[in-house]
């Protein structure tokens, strides 16, 4: 169990970091076509600042809104990914060949492209989802009975 | 020339990893072992391999460290107290035995950057040449994990999801 940290330089630091490390999580995510990153990268980012938040606001201020949930998401990635796949094999060709998706309107590459957006999507919700639900394992045991005990 | 690079990166990477062997108290031994993978990932940006040295950078040096760090805090001092038997004859024999041999192998390695390996003469020039035309990706490394290789990304995702199953099921206590 995380407490909340004491120090007022770690709150106030906190607060302005957060923010700042989730929107280059986000950008280090979308950025992976054009440079460096990429969905595992970027999901870690993300996750980071979430374990961030866990470890100077404490449990009781991240519970309500993603403690629960958190370790409940830890399918989707999974499903986005997957489910690109399926989607490409309804449009007609073989697993993941995102040439098959069926969008209208869109050449071959550009939906290659999308479907490589889609599928980063995926990965980085689901590396992120691990990272935190690793860190709740490994530091409160109620918050993950209240999860699954409902 | 080349050298003046490789020689510091290299002394700090070993001793690094030796001190993160060697120190007595394990919370040195996590920041040692954090410090470690952020020498590797220069390491591996000074090789060119940027999206590698990202990971190791944000993996080994950040989340790695957090985890261990998490674990340390979690346990009750008296089990991280470090038992360290001297090494046996054999252990001191055949670990530097096994590394003249890797030594010995390497030398038939192909120069760095070479371009007619096999590696960078099979397919490499297919993907570099045809990637953008393919995908509109600008980033090589991107289309192949995600579009030509696009089945293994999804199987070690899988790997990650069964990894964060399984903490969450040996770690919850009181079940």
């Amino acid at each position: 169990m995380i407490r909340p940290h004491d120090s007022i330089i770690v709150q106030t630091l906190g607060r302005f970091l957060i923010p700042v490390v989730q929107i280059f999580g986000l950008y280090v995510l979308f950025f992976g076509q054009y440079g460096p990153g990429g969905g595992f990268v970027g999901g870690v980012i993300l996750g980071t600042g979430m374990i961030l938040s866990v470890l100077i606001f404490g449990h009781d201020a991240s519970r309500s809104q993603i403690a629960k949930k958190v370790l409940h998401g830890d399918g989707v990635g999974m499903l986005i990914y997957a489910g690109v796949g399926g989607l490409c094999m309804i449009g007609g060709g073989e697993f993941l060949n995102y040439a098959n998706l069926e969008i209208p309107g869109l050449e071959t590459a550009s939906r290659r492209s999308l479907g490589i957006v889609l599928t980063q999507i995926g990965v980085a919700v689901d590396v992120a989802v691990t990272a935190i639900s690793i860190v709740f394992s490994l530091s409160a045991e109620d918050i993950i009975e209240d999860s699954i005990n409902g | 020339m080349i050298l003046s690079y490789e020689i510091p990166l290299l002394l700090l990477l070993l001793v690094t990893a030796a001190g993160a062997i060697l120190v007595k108290d394990l919370m040195s031994a996590v920041l040692l072992l954090g410090s470690y993978s952020f020498f590797l990932s220069l390491t591996w940006a000074w090789l060119g391999a940027v999206d590698v040295a990202f990971v190791e950078a944000v993996v080994g040096g950040g989340l790695g460290t957090v985890l261990f760090l998490l674990t340390l805090i979690g346990t009750a001092p008296k089990d991280t107290r470090l038992r360290r038997p001297p090494p046996s004859a054999i252990t001191l024999i055949v670990f530097p035995l096994l590394g003249l041999l890797l030594l010995y192998a390497a030398n038939d390695l192909p120069e760095f950057g070479d371009p007619n390996t096999p590696a960078s003469a099979h397919i490499s020039p297919t993907y570099l040449e045809q990637s953008y035309q393919d995908t509109h990706t600008p980033n090589v490394v991107t289309s192949v994990l995600m579009d030509y290789r696009s089945l293994d990304t999804m199987v070690e995702t899988v790997v990650i999801f069964a990894a964060g199953i399984a903490c969450a099921l040996l770690l919850r206590r009181n079940a």
